[in-house]
């Protein structure tokens, strides 16, 4: 049994309006952090408590509020990441859908902890509704004294508001994100200068995660002591997971770092096992542009040890044997399902939200797809797999953003786990296609 | 990214919608209203019938206060914006990894057979365009599709029927960008 730390009250009715969320104790770490604690005395309590970035990269965020500039007379901000789009991930909109306030307290702490008094929401645009659901937090918490001017009488102010994106996985990317804030497209910026240093509108800016600012509001009401006692080693606290794929009980659980990976996929608590009584082929654990594991990979590590939900555990081995616990997108494949045809899909996904700036990326990305398509359909030579796992050798490492490195490692991932399966798309077309597509199907070229 | 745009009627923005895009100003210091321009749009796009003609990204510009380029640039890069016209329900499957081993494509096939249009087509009446679209968050919900501002889940075939019955009888609400 996992402790909630985040979803203990999401499923209370009305616990999206102040009055529900103020009476279970919402707001409490805005009074604490205002009334008896220094902004450094916020930072501190969030280094101790070793939370790391909930986006995908896992950088500790005590780490990355203390690299923010303070040059005298110049504003600094807070922006909340809210532009989920990670294939696989939907955590941080069950949180801001079910618990808004919980945001909106978590960036009045962190906001205060940084000193800013101005402080964005950027949300994907396709999470319209949930715009709409945060500015009615956000005017009830104005109309309660949590934001503007002079708030709770301690002389600090704020304001918030949301920015909704418009469709474009790359404006998840910090740089991407601001310069979309700036309203102008999401091409990421090439650091340094970081945004701790030159951020929005050249101002100093951190950018965090819905689940990272969250989490911040249990840290400062319980201590981060408190806080880095779950979980394991670096892995401290709890974290939400997004479960889709092929189980019986797909949804976002909260769970502690530290769960086994075995128990996670086939308790009824969490997943409840594989569907329809089949097998398991494969797993994504951490969003799609993590490198996917085999069967034999998933619940143990290489040297036999049980793989565990942390940063650490997840990562074991490498890239040779191991992934990434990334945003905690886990996806679950059963036997049925074809790795190249998954691998296509994900080079397609990378291939439309390439930016276009590098070369490597936005060539590269078409290219897999193109490779992957004649593979997938019938059309490919063996030698269209060395060729495939080339080209993500050559975007890897070779941008300006993680995007490329994301569209590569997923190919990698599957050509080093699947390869016979690559290979049998070359050797029987026909069978393939009849597995894939339940019927005999000429095998088709169409790009 | 889709590189073609029409001029279309010329485009007005109601009275509330343009107080409400200028009011967007407010939310960011002194010269730095671009920033408004992604919730405009969205705006502009509801008003113009679901897509974004040169003149009403045009308009975009002129409240506030930016050079239609800037406008242009922006409208041609993020994949919510249409820059054709749409029909009156734009039915925008998903069908990246997570939904497709769920059965999207399996959905999104039968839909199209049922329309009689293909992706990025409309169906003679004007009532329904078919956008195929990458991963929306709802992974652990597959298959789903958005129309409007509202997700559309746990589809299957009995469920499409339902909806399209339900668009024809003008039974379902789309969603709004402006405030509500």
């Amino acid at each position: 049994m996992s402790r909630k730390l985040l979803l203990e009250h999401a499923h209370i009715e009305g616990i999206n309006t102040y009055e529900v969320y103020r009476k279970h104790g919402g707001y409490r770490s805005v009074e604490k952090a205002l009334k008896n604690m220094t902004p450094d005395e916020v930072v501190e309590e969030v280094k101790k408590s070793g939370l790391r970035g909930r986006g995908g990269a896992g950088f500790p965020t005590g780490m990355k509020w203390s690299f923010l500039a303070k040059p005298e007379g110049v504003p600094r901000y807070l922006l909340c990441n809210a532009d989920e789009s990670e294939p696989g991930t939907f955590k941080d909109r069950f949180l801001m859908e079910k618990i808004p306030h919980l945001l909106i307290e978590g960036m009045i702490t962190s906001s205060y902890a940084l000193g800013a008094n101005t402080s964005y929401i950027y949300i994907r645009g396709e999470y319209s509704w949930i715009v709409f659901i945060l500015e009615k937090a956000i005017a009830e918490a104005y109309a309660n004294g949590w934001l503007g001017k002079n708030i709770l009488g301690t002389g600090y102010n704020l304001d918030l508001y949301v920015n909704p994106g418009a469709g474009a996985y790359i404006c998840g990317e910090e740089t991407a994100l601001i310069e979309s804030l700036e309203g102008k497209r999401g091409n990421p910026r090439i650091k340094p200068p970081f945004p701790a240093v030159k951020g929005l509108w050249q101002c100093p800016t951190v950018v965090n995660n819905v689940e990272t600012i969250a989490a911040v509001v249990p840290i400062v009401n319980d201590g981060g002591d408190e806080y880095a006692k779950i979980g394991i080693g670096k892995s401290t606290g709890t974290k939400l997971i997004s479960a889709s794929g092929n189980i019986n009980k797909p949804g976002v659980y909260e769970i502690d770092l530290g769960v086994s990976v075995e128990e996670f996929i086939y308790s009824d608590e969490w997943c409840g096992g594989i569907k329809n009584g089949k097998r398991i082929k494969a797993c994504v654990p951490g969003g799609s542009s993590v490198p996917i594991l085999p069967h034999f990979l998933i619940t143990k590590t290489a040297n036999g040890e049980n793989r565990l939900m942390t940063y650490e555990s997840l990562a074991d081995g490498g890239f040779a044997t191991g992934s990434m616990l990334g945003s905690g997108g886990f996806i679950v494949y059963d036997e049925d399902q074809c790795i190249v045809r998954n691998t296509w899909n994900f080079a397609r996904f990378y291939h439309h939200e390439s930016c276009g700036q590098c070369s490597p990326c936005r060539e590269g990305t078409g290219w897999m797809e193109k490779v992957l398509w004649r593979l997938e359909n019938g059309q490919g030579k063996m030698s269209d797999i060395d060729l495939l796992a080339d080209v993500a050798k050559k975007i890897e490492g070779n941008t300006i953003c993680p995007l490329g490195d994301a569209a590569a490692w997923p190919v990698s991932a599957a050509i080093r786990h699947f390869r016979e399966e690559f290979e049998w798309h070359v050797n029987e077309p026909r069978a393939c296609m009849e597995r894939n597509y339940g019927l005999v199907k000429e095998p088709v070229a169409t790009v | 990214m889709q590189a073609t745009t029409q001029n279309g009627a010329p485009f007005k923005f109601s009275p509330e919608a343009l107080a409400e895009v200028q009011g967007l100003l407010r939310k960011y210091p002194e010269g730095r209203g671009k920033s408004a321009i992604l919730r405009a749009l969205h705006i502009a796009q509801e008003e113009n019938n679901g897509w974004l003609s040169v003149s009403a990204m045009d308009q975009v510009a002129e409240a506030l206060g930016i050079t239609p380029i800037e406008v242009y640039e922006v409208a041609t890069f993020y994949s919510m914006y249409n820059l054709e016209p749409v029909g009156k329900y734009v039915l925008e499957f998903c069908h990246t990894g997570p939904c497709a081993i769920e059965g999207a494509e399996r959905i999104i096939e039968y839909t199209k057979l049922k329309l009689g249009i293909g992706k990025n087509q409309t169906t003679p009446d004007g009532l329904f365009t078919i956008k195929e679209v990458e991963c929306l968050g709802a992974c652990g919900y597959a298959p789903m599709m958005q129309v409007g501002e509202f997700f559309h889940e746990h589809l299957d075939e009995a469920k499409i029927d339902q909806f399209l019955d339900d668009c024809r009888a003008g039974k379902i609400n789309k969603g709004t960008w402006k405030m509500h």
